[in-house]
């Protein structure tokens, strides 16, 4: 299939080290009121695997993630982590599950009345306890340094730019060295110049870290980028899933209007 | 009025108008919402309640964020609970000294006043200040969180936003609600004597002797430890409008405006339950 983009699928994302998947969500519905969000969807994401998670707004994309992390019930389906069933557990019990998960929100959701610093050592502090002091801060540096904002440790929420505050709660995300990164829109309301520097991130992070991550974008540019493989969800279903040439080879009307558009 | 805009006098052989059937349904609906809204509401708060008290029982806990709120509520809330307690006693003493004089029971001005402020004034002054002053805060802060997703990032990092943000919260309002009606009492006392003084001079120490005359224990700290309720109801409401918020900008002010409003209401409505219960246990 023709088509006008002059970028390439990413060549440098790490290649999955293991077919076993960490996240495993079949067959899962949710709705809100009589609206239905999601009607039946299945993925799975291995370690060291990046899915994104296309589709139009309002078609469930978030709510996929939110789910996931436990932040919404499903009303029927199956979401395991590690092998492990997670909906319909606690408060507690999804405490333990979250925190071999980060979670990148849209707009950052930085804690505003903390500084950078101690947004990204909040999590450090109540979860590693046995860290010291000076160790904490130094891991902390750490992570501002990996996001490229070792610079502004002292500074609030609200003193940066939107860029500058997801890569803040990138750190965060990654403070507790997680198995799964889940990223809601990382590249949303960014000029392009910030997007591609988080999607650089993104990558980096990625090959570093080799976690299984999950992106929700409608960024087609940036899901090329960072994903090994792409889910187009629309309707609550996913329509296809695969390698972006799959996607380009593909007949179906909505996956062609998608591409034609983005 | 008649189809034809006429007014149509009902007379005993005229049939009764009936009201057209959308509006005797809208009015159906309209209740029927209101009472399922009342239940969905002590319903959800009742669940709200129970992941809290879960949540405060079982470790971790929250030390750390529990001594900031005790800060917060305590100190920062002294100056106006003790402002309010202050000028409720110097009301007291000018009203009272009219009315006791005019009685004849001038001498029994500093009772009176004592028991008045300590009793009932004090605590009940101190709840309505503090739902003011707090329950609009807590509820405020915790709404602009909820609209931000600040309170879903916190449990997005595996901590439970009921144990860190609202158990701390609830315990330090009524761990503080006691102090500061001490505060307010204290406030209320001095401000009292002083207004008596200026009238006709009295010494505090012969004020304290004749105020608590015959007075005991029982008198004075369940009307002082009933505001620990104060405090449960202050923050309980607080922290459950403020976490249940939806909406922006919006959101976040009506769970402002309804915690005072409710905190408040509730505060009275309990003190009327508690005064009963002091005087039959106490008494």
């Amino acid at each position: 299939m023709a088509t006008s983009y002059d970028i390439s699928m990413n060549e440098t994302a790490p290649e999955q080290d293991s077919h076993a998947p960490v996240v495993a969500v079949e067959n899962l519905r949710k709705s809100f009121g009589s609206q239905n969000v999601l009607n039946g969807i299945s993925i799975s994401v291995s370690r060291g695997e990046t899915l994104a998670v296309l589709g139009r707004s309002g078609t469930g994309k978030s709510v996929l993630l939110r789910l996931i992390i436990g932040l919404e019930q499903p009303d029927s389906g199956s979401i395991r982590i590690n092998d492990r069933e997670i909906a319909g557990l606690d408060l507690d019990g999804m405490g333990e599950v979250r925190k071999k998960m980060g979670f990148l929100f849209q707009h950052a959701a930085l804690y505003d009345s903390l500084t950078v610093q101690e947004n990204v050592a909040f999590p450090l502090e109540h979860h590693r306890k046995e860290m010291s002091r000076a160790e904490r801060d130094g891991r902390v540096k750490q992570l501002l340094a990996e996001v490229g904002m070792e610079g502004n440790l002292q500074k609030m929420p609200s003193d940066i730019s939107g860029g500058m505050q997801k890569r803040v709660g990138l750190a965060r995300a990654l403070a507790l060295e997680p198995e799964i990164l889940l990223l809601d829109e990382p590249t949303a309301g960014l000029d392009p110049i910030s997007s591609s520097e988080i999607d650089d991130l993104i990558l980096k992070l990625q090959s570093e870290h080799q976690m299984a991550s999950i992106v929700v974008t409608h960024d087609l540019h940036s899901a090329r980028t960072i994903a090994n493989r792409l889910a187009l969800l629309n309707e609550g279903n996913v329509v296809i899933e695969g390698k972006f040439e799959d996607l380009q080879q593909s007949d179906i009307e909505f996956v062609k209007e998608f591409l034609k558009s983005s | 009025m008649s189809d034809r805009g006429f007014i149509t006098v009902a007379g005993p052989g005229t049939p009764r108008p009936r009201r057209p059937a959308v509006l005797r349904v809208s009015a159906f609906s309209y209740t029927s919402a209101l009472f399922n809204g009342f239940f969905e509401w002590f319903g959800c708060l009742a669940i709200f309640s129970w992941q809290v008290l879960k949540a405060a029982v079982t470790p971790p806990y929250e030390w750390r964020e529990l001594i900031r709120q005790l800060d917060e509520i305590g100190s920062m809330s002294l100056p106006l609970v003790a402002l309010a307690g202050a000028a409720i006693g110097a009301v007291l003493s000018m009203e009272t000294r009219e009315s006791m004089t005019r009685f004849g029971a001038k001498s029994l001005l500093p009772t009176a006043i004592v028991y008045t402020v300590i009793q009932e004034m004090g605590p009940v002054i101190t709840g309505l200040v503090v739902s003011g002053r707090v329950g609009a805060g807590i509820g405020a802060e915790l709404a602009s969180m909820k609209v931000t997703e600040q309170i879903d990032a916190i449990e997005a990092s595996a901590i439970n936003p009921y144990r860190l943000l609202a158990a701390t919260r609830i315990l330090a309002c009524i761990l503080m609600l006691p102090l500061l009606t001490v505060a307010a009492d204290a406030a209320g006392l001095l401000m009292g004597w002083l207004a008596q003084t200026l009238a006709e001079p009295i010494s505090l120490h012969q004020f304290i002797d004749r105020g608590f005359n015959g007075a005991t224990l029982h008198d004075f700290l369940p009307p002082t430890f009933k505001t620990a309720v104060f405090g449960l109801i202050i923050g309980l409401i607080a922290c459950f409008q403020g976490m249940r918020t939806r909406g922006g900008a919006e959101g976040v002010g009506r769970a402002a405006t309804n915690s005072v409003v409710l905190a408040s209401l509730f505060v009275i409505l309990a003190d009327v339950v508690l005064v009963k219960i002091i005087l039959v246990v106490f008494h």
